[in-house]
């Protein structure tokens, strides 16, 4: 009988610690997010994360989505010129690039970035004691480490994000332009011919939950850690392939969410 | 006597699983004094002041600042009561993504109590009273010597003029020269402000330095408590075991394998 329950005990434990897990990180978001309204307000370490998170992400960023936008340009054009609908190119760069690929590739070059410096740097305060002595020193850890980098994330990656779809068009256009021929005001006249202003937002707005989740998984992760430089590794982990993992489930809801309709 | 001191720890207890570190802890120190709580590793030293200092949720007992019990006052006057408590970290635990003079100025900008330009010049007053010169104020923490890190923690500890003081392993790490001064400076800045402080530490010339009263935990009870300076005298066969380091007596070291 114990051999027939036992795996069935070791589902139940999984899911309970799983569960666990999600009612933990949503209690600390939770108390994060309390500190918004109420002072002391960190302008200076909120300005630092920003920094931290958006600007030193620029380079990674960029690149990715200049290289993504050509090869989209590239791989639509061997696609679409069988059925001679070469022109379809540039519509297909730009919704792709401002609708899922600028917010998720960001997201993901973010959270291996920033996501991982955040946890590292975190987890090394927790187990340094820097964390137990920010407390005596009439400091709340949660208002000074996290609030301001939750709010970072979010004002962040967005501001990344419009940087990329710029950045992924004009590579897609570079392709067409100086590879396949195309004439530079034909494709940018279609490139802007159906774009919406609702696939820019809705891209933006995706960008703003990843930046909120990978400085989430970060700062979660890393305030959590223990038992040394061992500890502060799995960390560093964790943070990285739990923000990847929800940067693509949410990225699915959210997309069933603006479009569906 | 509880009532007239500084800090009363009464019936305290803390178990992590199965493991119980403190077991009924009772603590007096009176207001002004030196306390030294001496005792082997992992029995508990450091999760005593942390409960005191409430980084460690205690499970049950009362502690008494000034005769309010921490543990059932509100969260704002817990933080109140505590705010009154200055720390050294066994490691200094200086924030490594600051600089030194922002450290040491760290709990006056955090209150805006001060301007940063003050905090600047504020702190470089802090480290000359620690010895150490107000250039220092511009390097990282993870430029200076074991012993440098101490001194500035030490400089953050006292900056906010703390009425109580706690010390957790001042001396460990640190070559007999600086441990001793470092235990200079820890008397000097104790009696300038007049804070009541306690010390946890193995070192014994450093319990003596430091202490005025010394307190044995040994399984997770105060066993002893005595003038510091018979500290190597006492009767006591856990405190003289310990304080003279012989392996047979009824401290026995528990062996894992």
């Amino acid at each position: 009988m114990n051999a027939v329950l036992s795996p069935v005990a070791a589902l139940g434990r999984a899911v309970q610690n799983v569960l666990g897990l999600i009612g933990e990180v949503f209690i600390f978001a939770l108390s994060a997010l309390s500190h918004l309204l109420r002072p002391p307000f960190y302008w200076r370490r909120i300005g630092r994360s920003v920094m931290e998170i958006g600007y030193f992400s620029l380079p990674v960023v960029a690149l990715t989505t200049l290289f993504t936008g050509m090869v989209l340009a590239l791989q639509a054009y061997t696609g679409f010129s069988r059925f001679n609908a070469q022109s379809a190119i540039a519509s297909i760069v730009v919704l792709s690039v401002t609708r899922e690929l600028g917010p998720v590739l960001a997201g993901l070059m973010v959270a291996g970035r920033a996501g991982a410096a955040i946890a590292a740097e975190m987890g090394t305060m927790r187990v340094t004691d820097q964390i137990d002595a920010l407390s005596t020193l009439s400091t709340n850890p949660m208002k000074y480490l996290v609030t301001p980098r939750l709010i970072a994330g979010v004002i962040a990656l967005p501001l990344l994000v419009a940087v990329g779809d710029i950045l992924g068009v004009m590579g897609g256009y570079l392709v067409a332009t100086l590879k396949l021929g195309f004439n530079g005001t034909d494709y940018l006249h279609n490139t802007f011919q159906y774009l919406r202003t609702d696939d820019v937002v809705s891209g933006l707005i995706k960008a703003s939950v990843f930046g909120f989740i990978i400085a989430l998984m970060g700062c979660y992760h890393g305030f959590k850690s223990k038992g040394g430089a061992q500890g502060v590794g799995a960390a560093t982990t964790s943070a990285v392939v739990s923000a990847s993992v929800l940067i693509l489930g949410l990225d699915y809801l959210l997309t069933q969410v603006f479009f569906s309709s | 006597m509880s009532t007239a001191a500084k800090i009363s720890v009464r019936g305290l207890n803390k178990a992590f699983g199965d493991k119980k570190v403190l077991d009924g802890i009772d603590l007096d120190v009176m207001p002004g004094t030196a306390m030294v709580v001496i005792g082997g590793s992992g029995t508990g030293k450091s999760v005593l002041i942390k409960c005191i200092l409430g980084l460690i949720e205690a499970d049950s007992g009362s502690i008494l600042i000034d005769g309010e019990d921490v543990l059932k006052a509100t969260p704002a006057r817990a933080r109140a009561l505590r705010s009154q408590i200055g720390m050294l970290f066994q490691n200094g635990a200086l924030f490594d993504s600051l600089p030194v003079w922002e450290n040491v100025a760290f709990g006056l900008l955090a209150q805006n109590k001060i301007s940063r330009r003050d905090a600047r010049a504020k702190a470089g007053e802090f480290l000359a009273q620690v010895g150490l010169a107000a250039s220092v104020g511009e390097l990282s923490p993870a430029e200076l010597s074991g012993g440098m890190q101490k001194r500035v923690a030490l400089a953050r500890a006292i900056a906010g003029a703390p009425q109580i003081m706690f010390f957790d392993e001042p001396t460990t790490g640190l070559d007999p020269i600086m441990g001793a001064v470092i235990d200079g400076l820890i008397v000097d800045c104790v009696k300038r402000l007049g804070s009541t402080s306690i010390a946890i530490t193995h070192d014994m010339a450093s319990a003596q330095r430091i202490g005025d009263v010394a307190a044995m935990l040994y399984e997770g009870r105060i066993v002893w408590t005595g003038p510091a300076a018979s500290l190597l005298d006492s009767d006591n066969e856990v405190v003289s075991q310990f304080t003279h380091g012989r392996r047979e007596g009824p401290i026995q070291m528990a062996l894992r394998r």
